[in-house]
């Protein structure tokens, strides 16, 4: 039974708590139960089906803290593994950033579960594949793609009457599309909360139709060009810069460090146009209502009309510097606008679309200036029209830079990052100069 | 470590970091940590699987019984952040049914368990028959009957006390502090994987594999300016126990910076690092062109990895990674050709699985294939690829090359690098005579930051440290500097290897490929290089 009602794993973690005798102690108990498919030339590479659930006891004497944890829930085994955290605790050298644990807080619940995900099978999972394959097959094309579904549950109780519960669905999909010659590719990627919204049919449909427009790319000079990016492409990009974190930014090691010292904290960083979030009840993108440390999550700006809104403070350094803590982002929501797609291409006068970004990493923390290519859908528009596809390109550009050179922002979608795999709610965007270094011949 | 645990997003998925040390699994108490499991119930175990999932359909199936051990000791400035140990232990089965793979995981290791297990996985099985596709071709592979094969460790890190490697890092950590860092981390994390296969094959086959990373980040912050750089160490993660952290004056490469081969120096090491950092703030920023690169084998090995070892995956070639990780610029028809030109004459390029010291070293893979080396890349021309026995046929092998792997009993096995090595050069020739034949170049040192395209054609590479070589001599230090390069033309661009006095494993701790996501671990050696012409471009930028 990998998944605990509220009720059940409340009742597990009051029996663990009374063999405590510590000066504080935590107990968490969460599981995971899910399944997944992968995909290459239209068959089923690899598939698996994985449960498991565990129980951590933390204690702490003083400064000193100790976790075990175990995956036998009988009384003996449960007492065990709170004995051997206390004995972990004593051992432990003291760390002084160790906080006191919270006391009760009220969490409302989270609205990330849907029963429909929780359901889903093998079959059902083939059935969602198969669908995807009936189009690229159809299309001449060959579908590259993942399927994940996980069912998750997470409860914590303390010695000081903190009790948090939280239980959440997800499935991702996401599918690369290309020709038998490997002359053409595509992309899409969908991620949801709620199953039922997944339509694998359509989305390997508008990644088969990319791939049928990158045909016969061509190779155009490198340089400064605005870019309109598809939410799949900018959130890979975005998905770097999300460390709003106060303490880097004091010690003076981040892009938020300020010159002679302190941050940027209240300074305009970025276009006015840009806002940046966090809401644990936005429908669209659901997220947890209490944070790492015990913390209710609300609704928090993190750049609001270009500005430096808030940076996150944990508990110690928020004590240390005299401040009220602020909980990191629970999940990340970026406003958009109102121009559609096709409105950006039709006001750009010379510019790149992009459908997806690849292998992006730092190259100066500094600056936060990301390298990384285009892929699986390029494209030349020149006065308000796709022209051609075009070869990919390596830039080198700053996201900060980057939305400060907004031009235009979309209706936001909810899109997961291609390399993490966590799902955000992100615009498309029209970029003013963005630096493109150099042409790479890969498909 | 999973490259989703590496992405840093403070607070998302509320409720993970509250189990501590959660992305190495579940914590547990030191002496846990000698313990092994008795290899007679894991054959009982492995037994009911195989048969369980043979009585269901299944014509051929495996087990792992897997128990990873852990130890992360993280450490910053004069405090201990964190002593993780930390077990994962559990079963995955693969089976073939009706022509497909099917797998199942999970922790319940009893007969009774694992039994549902093997059934979950047929049912998996079949429900993707359904759909279809070819039926999975397996090269033979015999069964090795009871077998074991060990790391060649001298010391057991897990055996080393807590104590000693805090007063080792706290240690390194002051002598950076005393030397003027604003900002000095350092960490030790310490691998065992035991691992049991079995297969329907009749192989039963226990290993007990070791590997060791100690690293650390100097940081030296200018406030005034405004700016802050860092230098990591120039470790390497090894293959190897806890021997790799006693300093021997024998394994040390001196030059404008210590480099270390089969021991490290971390507390010399740091010192070097803490005036290394504070060099860079002040130092020159490149001026971008093209430049004969020396590159030092700190930082080659990341070169090698993304643009030799991951092209000839033969996954990747056929197109198994194409909506992840991608595909390869290489192709069937250039490996059959026979004369595909992957570089210079200097390129020699060697896969081998059982390098001492290496991260990839094993005596089995995960299909239960035995481990071994062959040639990749011969006198530049491409010769061959990394197979496993479902590919195997498809490059007219009749045999598996050992190149599978699972990162976790609840992971499925799938095609990962072996090692991949560039071969030192024939004839004698030191690092100072290379530099001294350099009139406009940059010696690289450490490896930065690193970037390739899905089809491994267009690259970009950093370093920890540049320094400027003008008519023959090392000048001074640059900072910003990062190449770009083709693949193809970079490795023509090889104009000499160093001999094999100069040669160094580097590696990859946390390899990610697949979906689910997994990592590898995998070394990479070579000797210093030369590269001539590669384009340098300059990456300041300001914000703000």
């Amino acid at each position: 039974m990998p998944i605990y009602s509220k009720e059940e794993a409340q009742a597990l973690l009051k029996k663990v708590l009374s063999y405590s005798k510590a000066d504080e102690c935590e107990v968490s108990l969460r599981g995971n139960d899910g399944g997944n498919i992968r995909t290459a030339l239209n068959a089923v590479s690899t598939a698996g089906d994985i449960s498991t659930v565990g129980l951590a006891v933390s204690s702490v004497f003083g400064k000193k803290t100790g976790t075990a944890t175990i995956n036998e829930f009988d009384d003996a085994s449960l007492e065990k593994v709170v004995r051997r955290s206390e004995e972990l605790a004593q051992l432990a050298p003291e760390n002084p950033e160790t906080m006191p644990m919270l006391g009760p807080q009220k969490f409302e619940d989270s609205i990330q579960y849907n029963a429909k995900t929780a359901a889903m099978t093998p079959e059902s999972r083939a059935e969602m594949i198969g669908k995807a394959f009936d189009v690229t097959k159809a299309a001449n094309l060959q579908a590259a793609g993942f399927l994940e579904n996980t069912t998750r549950f997470t409860a914590v109780m303390n010695s000081k009457g903190l009790f948090a519960y939280d239980k959440s669905t997800d499935v991702i999909y996401s599918v690369t599309t290309r020709n038998a010659a490997g002359t053409v590719s595509g992309y899409a990627a969908r991620g949801f909360t709620d199953v039922s919204k997944l339509d694998t049919a359509s989305a390997t449909k508008i990644a088969s139709q990319k791939a049928l427009s990158s045909a016969n790319a061509k190779a155009i000079e490198p340089g400064k060009y605005t870019v309109i990016l598809e939410p799949v492409a900018g959130v890979y990009m975005l998905e770097n810069m999300f460390r709003f974190d106060a303490r880097s930014a004091e010690e003076g090691r981040s892009f938020l460090s300020k010159k002679g010292g302190g941050t940027r904290l209240g300074e305009k960083l970025m276009d006015e146009k840009v806002n940046i979030y966090s809401d644990p009840f936005n429908t669209e993108l659901p997220g947890p209502t209490w944070s790492n440390e015990g913390q209710r999550l609300e609704r928090t700006d993190w750049i609001k009309e270009g500005v430096v809104k808030n940076l996150s403070y944990s508990r110690y350094w928020a004590q240390k510097k005299g401040v009220q803590p602020v909980p990191g982002p629970s999940n990340i929501i970026m406003d958009g606008g109102t121009t559609s797609l096709e409105e950006m291409i039709k006001s750009t006068e010379r510019g790149i679309l992009v459908s997806r970004l690849w292998y992006i990493r730092m190259v100066d923390p500094q600056s936060l200036l990301l390298t990384g290519l285009t892929r699986d859908g390029t494209f030349y528009i020149e006065n308000g029209k796709i022209m051609f596809p075009v070869k990919n390109f390596r830039f080198n550009e700053s996201p900060v830079i980057m939305l400060n050179n907004v031009e235009a922002l979309g209706k936001p979608e909810r899109t997961i990052s291609v390399e993490s795999y966590r799902s955000y709610l992100i615009p498309p965007m029209k970029i003013r100069d963005f630096t493109f270094t150099s042409l790479s011949d890969a498909v | 470590m999973r490259r989703r645990d590496f992405i840093y997003l403070s607070g998302l998925g509320a409720g993970s970091a509250m189990i501590a040390n959660s992305a190495f699994g579940k914590s547990i108490y030191q002496e846990q940590l000698l313990t092994t499991i008795d290899i007679r119930a894991k054959k009982e175990l492995a037994d009911v699987a195989l048969n369980t999932a043979k009585a269901k359909g299944a014509s051929y199936a495996d087990i792992r019984i897997g128990r990873y051990l852990n130890q992360a000791i993280v450490t910053r400035e004069t405090r201990v952040l964190n002593v993780a140990n930390s077990e994962s232990f559990g079963v995955g089965i693969r089976v073939l049914a009706d022509g497909c793979w099917g797998f199942a995981a999970g922790n319940t290791v009893t007969k009774e368990g694992v039994a549902k297990i093997a059934e979950r996985a047929v049912a998996v099985a079949k429900a993707n028959a359904k759909l279809g596709s070819k039926p999975v071709q397996l090269a033979p592979q015999k069964g090795f009957g009871e077998v074991s094969w060990k790391t060649p460790i001298e010391k057991n890190a897990f055996e080393v006390p807590i104590k000693e490697k805090i007063d080792l890092l706290l240690t390194a950590n002051g002598e950076a502090i005393k030397l003027g860092a604003n900002f000095v981390n350092s960490t030790i994390f310490s691998i065992n994987e035991q691992k049991y296969f079995a297969s329907t094959d009749g192989s039963y086959i226990d290993q007990d594999i070791h590997r060791l990373y100690p690293n650390f980040q100097v940081t030296k912050i200018d406030r005034d300016l405004g700016a802050f750089e860092t230098r990591a160490a120039l470790s390497s993660p090894v293959g190897m126990g806890y021997e790799y952290l006693t300093p021997s004056e024998s394994e040390k490469v001196q030059g404008v910076v210590t480099r270390y081969k089969n021991r490290y120096d971390m507390i010399e090491d740091i010192k070097n690092a803490t005036k290394n950092a504070t060099e860079k703030v002040a130092a020159k920023s490149v001026e971008p062109g093209k430049y004969d690169l020396v590159l030092d084998p700190s930082h080659l090995w990341l070169t090698i990895h993304e643009s030799v070892a991951h092209p000839t995956e033969l996954d990747r070639v056929l197109g198994y990674e194409a909506n992840y990780a991608g595909t390869s610029f290489l192709s069937l028809e250039k490996l059959k050709s026979g004369n595909f030109h992957f570089g210079s004459k200097n390129m020699n390029i060697v896969a081998d699985k059982l390098q001492a010291g290496s991260l990839g070293a094993v005596g089995y893979d995960d299909e239960g294939v035995k481990c071994g080396k062959w040639d990749l890349v011969k006198d530049g021309v491409l010769v061959n690829f990394q197979a496993i026995r479902d590919q195997a046929h498809m490059i007219g092998l009749d045999h598996s090359q050992g190149c599978c792997y699972a990162q976790s009993w609840d992971d499925v096995q799938f095609q990962r690098m072996p090692n991949v090595s560039l071969q030192p050069g024939k004839e004698k020739l030191s690092v100072d005579d290379m530099i001294k034949n350099v009139e406009k170049g940059i010696y690289i040192v450490g490896n930065g930051s690193f970037s390739i395209d899905q089809q491994r054609y267009n690259f970009q590479f950093g370093g920890q440290l540049f320094y400027e070589i003008k008519n023959g001599k090392i000048v001074g230090m640059l900072n910003d500097v990062a190449y770009q390069a083709t693949n193809q033309e970079f490795w023509n661009s090889l104009t000499a290897v160093c001999d094999q006095s100069d040669y160094r494993l580097g590696g990859a701790f946390n390899d990610g490929k697949g979906q689910p996501s997994q990592s590898n671990a995998v070394s990479h050696g070579s000797s210093t290089a030369r590269f001539n012409g590669v384009n340098v471009i300059n990456t300041k930028r300001k914000i703000g």
